[in-house]
């Protein structure tokens, strides 16, 4: 048992100066703007624009990382259904939304429907496997709930794209480039979610049985947590994050059944960069490759700024695979 | 003393070292080819796309089980080596006209080179477990979009296999509903389990198992784990290039998510994890089962029975049957269907 208890305790561990690795990656991510901005040859009111998208953008990425990290720290599985669950969210307030709701009191309606959905995928399909330890079982389960909601929603809904109209419309200046509403909401929207989540892993009971499991669940089930509970919360959770996330989305995204099976490999890029299992990782990673893609856009036309993406992804795998923030699993 | 002489005799014999064994999963695969063989004498012609259809499943899958099943090295991005056949088979006949045959000896050698260099990099960083799932799966995204920016490629637009006025053997193209369809990749699966079978019971096959079950200690005896782990590889990728070669001739057309779309990933893992992992007959037995499948799902949506009238035009009925099914199976039978049956019976 004291082996068990020390292998896992790196896990809470921050690197090893105290140094934040954000202001590393900031300062990384600052040059080389700079350096795109004064002698990349490109417009600066150009770059500009790509860097609040980015951030905008990235901050959306976020929010849907950190459902993600949440359920890989705590149960230690890869789900790979978020981007589909994002899409079951888009669709939900796509429902609602064509029934006579504004699309925001649609989200708020969203987020509970998929904590419930959350909690039982995990209480009925997955508890048994994660507690079996096994990484295939999970990764094949989920795999297979991916292909049956995007199917389960292609038969109801159909494969053609639809869209939502945004109450609130319009745009809004920021450092001279142009930002829609519905883009700066969600950003504000995935911030606050983000800093909600923090506050509820850091200060409540129920936060504090989650990192108990996290960071050792034979410990936290011999201290009397029920973590068949905190598993099912725990993936709930992660699903009501996306659910914000597709309910902030659906004004600027054009819906189709298969639209966040991208988000599912964005997720893991983020996630991975950011350290499996951490939030705040998630956040950085997030911002970071919003920025990467749309300023790489500037380069890369179309799909190309993607590459970069997963270039960026290879490197960390192979230089810090336990990510800015995470500790070797 | 003679007791600790005698001792080894009481350690299980592993049916593998038997030549019972083999024998038996020889007459299997005669069986099993004269049947298949005689298929398309008896087949419709749409019974018959179905046919090859299923046998190109099988074929990924059982390149994938060689990878996964036995290696224990996860892969999510087969689609990265299928693609790397079809488009290699494209890429020479398209523009230089080359025999599908040659594509897929030169296919098998660059997708086995790729796959190598790729899985070196993820052992050496040892990436196990999620991680090593999680790049592979990145590789594969990686060459689709890089295939959907090249020009080369044709970007999104893929390639149209030009159609022959005649027969001919040498560039694999027959007249509509010709049994050689089937015949060709039948003997090519035929030749993908044979060679399984003796993979299995070589020393490199042991090998592999070894690593996969236990790392450490196979390292601590002497094994050159990564070796083995790497023959594993570039026989799988070789393997499923081939396959990606016949998709191209079969249908005359490849692009960006045919041949590295991450589905096709999926159609490699589904049948071997339906069938049985790590077993030699469950990926086409899975095969077997999930191709024909979403064919009947598929036509009972063509033309619905009366009380299925509900379903009429509805799409991806057949893909929600079978994710339904890899479910029940991951969780009620972790061993899959082959891998459940034989522990029962040869208990």
């Amino acid at each position: 048992m004291t082996d068990a208890a020390t292998a896992t305790a790196p896990v809470k561990r921050r690197t090893l100066s105290g140094m934040n690795p954000a202001v590393g990656v900031a300062t990384v991510v600052v040059v080389i703007m700079a350096v795109i901005y004064l002698v990349g040859g490109k417009d600066q009111g150009l770059v500009t624009q790509s860097l609040v998208s980015g951030l905008l953008l990235g901050g959306v990425y976020a929010l849907i990382s950190v459902g993600l990290t949440l359920i890989f720290g705590v149960l230690g599985i890869v789900n790979f259904a978020q981007g589909a669950m994002l899409t079951m969210a888009m669709y939900i307030v796509y429902a609602l939304s064509t029934a006579g709701l504004p699309v925001y009191l649609a989200t708020v309606i969203a987020v509970p429907l998929m904590f419930v959905f959350g909690m039982i995928v995990q209480a009925t399909l997955l508890t048994k496997l994660t507690i079996s330890g096994s990484h295939d079982g999970p990764l094949l389960v989920t795999l297979g709930l991916s292909l049956l909601i995007i199917n389960v929603l292609l038969m109801i809904f159909g494969g053609r794209p639809k869209s939502v109209q945004a109450p609130i419309d319009g745009s809004v200046s920021i450092l001279g480039a142009v930002a829609s509403w519905p883009r700066v909401l969600a950003f504000i929207g995935a911030a606050l979610v983000a800093v909600a989540l923090t506050a509820v892993l850091k200060r409540t009971p129920l936060g504090l049985s989650i990192r108990a499991v996290a960071s050792n669940s034979e410990g936290a089930k011999l201290v009397g947590v029920d973590i068949g509970r905190v598993y099912a919360l725990t993936f709930g959770i992660g699903a009501a994050c996306v659910a914000v996330a597709g309910g902030l989305m659906t004004p600027f995204t054009s819906l189709t059944p298969s639209v966040g099976e991208q988000f599912t490999i964005l997720a893991f890029v983020i996630v991975v960069l950011g350290g499996l299992g951490s939030v705040v990782g998630a956040v950085i990673g997030g911002l970071v490759i919003g920025l990467v893609q749309t300023v790489g856009a500037l380069f890369l036309p179309g799909t190309g700024s993607l590459i970069l993406v997963f270039a960026v992804f290879i490197l960390v795998l192979f230089l810090k695979p336990e990510g800015l923030y995470g500790a070797r699993r | 003393m003679t007791d600790t002489v005698t001792a080894p005799t009481s350690v299980p014999e592993d049916s593998r070292l038997k030549d019972t064994w083999l024998k038996r999963q020889l007459i299997t695969l005669v069986i099993g080819f004269v049947v298949v063989a005689a298929l398309p004498l008896i087949l419709g012609e749409q019974a018959q796309t179905v046919a090859v259809r299923t046998l190109i499943f099988a074929l990924m899958a059982v390149a994938w089980n060689i990878m996964s099943g036995f290696g224990g090295m996860f892969s999510f991005g087969h689609a990265a080596f299928f693609g790397i056949g079809a488009y290699t088979g494209a890429y020479l006949l398209v523009d230089y006209g080359i025999s599908p045959w040659i594509s897929m000896a030169v296919a098998a050698v660059i997708s086995a080179s790729v796959g190598t260099l790729l899985a070196y990099l993820c052992l050496r960083y040892r990436l196990a477990g999620s991680y090593f799932a999680l790049a592979t799966f990145a590789f594969a995204q990686m060459f689709l979009l890089l295939v959907q920016n090249l020009e080369v490629f044709h970007k999104t637009e893929g390639f149209n296999v030009p159609l022959l006025p005649r027969d001919s053997w040498w560039m694999l193209q027959f007249e509509k509903g010709s049994p050689n369809y089937i015949w060709i990749p039948l003997v090519i699966l035929a030749l993908a389990v044979l060679g399984t079978i003796f993979y299995v019971r070589s020393r490199a096959g042991q090998f592999v198992q070894a690593v996969r079950d236990d790392e450490t200690a196979a390292a601590s005896l002497g094994i050159d784990t990564m070796k083995y782990r790497l023959i594993a590889v570039a026989s799988s990728c070789a393997l499923i290039a081939v396959a990606g070669v016949y998709y191209t001739q079969y249908y005359f057309f490849v692009g960006p998510e045919q041949a590295f779309g991450s589905a096709v990933s999926v159609e490699a893992i589904v049948p071997a994890v339906i069938g049985g992992i790590g077993t030699i007959w469950g990926p086409v037995l899975g095969a077997a089962v999930i191709g024909p499948l979403s064919e009947i799902i598929n036509e009972l949506l063509r033309n619905p029975p009366g009380f299925l009238g509900f379903l009429d035009g509805a799409i991806g009925l057949d893909v929600a049957v079978y994710s339904v099914i890899l479910i029940l199976i991951v969780i009620f039978l972790p061993k899959g269907i082959f891998g459940t049956i034989r522990e029962r019976w040869f208990r």
